[in-house]
């Protein structure tokens, strides 16, 4: 099955990325399809690879671009959420890259669940 | 449920946008508003429902001026210019609120919960935010 | 239907909103925040419990032991699931609509 995939929410601050991580990687495990997943919101900052956290800690962004690279993920920030928030090409982790709203109706259209994760 | 139509040898889905959040406060009713457009841009079947604190986006008279922020509010009347047709309001929710659809910047449905609760489950992609 | 919520009931309203208004045969999901729901013995446990014949409810298991609540008696009927328990759920369903 083809599974979209909307992360509304930032890393650390909220679960939301931690636990549309977590359903990601449970999804692939199944055999399933990871179609698209979208950064949305404050879920742009998931791709800034200026993010350090401490060394005892999870790297999200990290996460997310190695779980990208791995699986060959579709990885899209959206434009207008990440130009408000001073993400630009230059700051994207490996796998992300930066795209326009309609990819996220794309999402909605093309695959067979579309599941949000937010606050 | 995914009974999904051809237009145009397109697949249209029907796409549900549910506000639940108040604006201003938080960017997410804004932001929701911006992914509605584009999904009407994408010739979709678009609904936008507004319950809880989310017909609060639809109050007439604001004015953002003392605060800085745009207000967003007149977009709910270019809606229409998309094709976005399809606008509910949850009567228990508006009436919680002591308000009534004459207090709102645009025509929309009031429905109860009943009604609420089919059209919901008629819907291919739900958006809730 | 399956609906997800993530906020605990004693915060904010999603819980409730997401039981006005899922119909009957459909499934909600607690994760994150939303655990707390499941616990049977609080002020709220009787929302779910009064549901439990027309709604299936299930909550994810790694969120549950994350806050010390492992233990813990949940409403009866609530099913414990994992993230791939979670992945079964949504494709079971043709739509998911989580409650943010």
């Amino acid at each position: 099955m083809k599974f979209g995939i909307l992360v509304n929410e930032g890393p650390f601050t909220h679960q939301a990325s931690d636990s549309a991580y977590r359903f990601a990687e449970a999804a692939l495990a199944k055999g399933h399809e990871v179609w698209r997943v979208f950064f949305y919101h404050d879920g742009v900052n998931n791709s800034n690879k200026l993010s350090e956290p401490q060394s005892d800690d999870r790297n999200l962004v990290k996460l997310w671009s190695e779980l990208g690279q791995e699986h060959d993920l579709d990885l899209v920030v959206c434009v207008a959420a990440a130009l408000r928030r001073g993400i630009k090409d230059e700051l994207l982790a490996a796998g992300f890259r930066i795209s326009g709203l309609g990819q996220l109706v794309e999402a909605g259209i093309q695959a067979d669940r579309l599941v949000v994760f937010g606050d | 449920m995914s009974d999904e139509m051809e237009y145009q040898g397109e697949v249209v889905k029907r796409f549900m946008y549910v506000n639940r959040k108040a604006p201003y406060g938080t960017i997410y009713a804004l932001e929701n508003l911006e992914t509605v457009l584009i999904a009407a841009a994408f010739d979709q079947d678009v609904s936008v429902v507004f319950v809880d604190d989310g017909v609060y986006q639809l109050k007439k008279g604001q004015d953002t001026k003392g605060i800085g922020m745009k207000n967003f509010s007149p977009t709910f009347r270019a809606l229409n210019d998309y094709d976005v047709e399809k606008l509910y309001v949850e009567k228990e929710s508006l009436e919680a609120r002591g308000l009534t659809a004459e207090e709102l910047v645009v025509p929309v449905e009031v429905v109860g919960t009943e009604e609420l609760r089919e059209i919901m489950a008629q819907q291919d992609v739900v958006l809730s935010c | 239907m399956l609906h997800t919520v993530n906020k605990s009931p004693f915060e904010r309203n999603n819980l409730q909103s997401c039981l006005r208004l899922a119909q009957k045969g459909s499934a909600v999901l607690l994760i994150e925040d939303g655990v707390y729901g499941a616990l049977s013995g609080t002020a709220v446990s009787g929302e779910i419990a009064d549901r439990m014949d027309d709604i299936s409810f299930y909550v994810l298991g790694p969120d549950i032991a994350a806050r010390g609540l492992g233990e813990s008696p949940l409403i009866e009927g609530v099913q414990v699931v994992d993230y791939g328990g979670f992945v079964d759920l949504v494709a079971e369903h043709e739509v998911t609509n989580a409650w943010l």
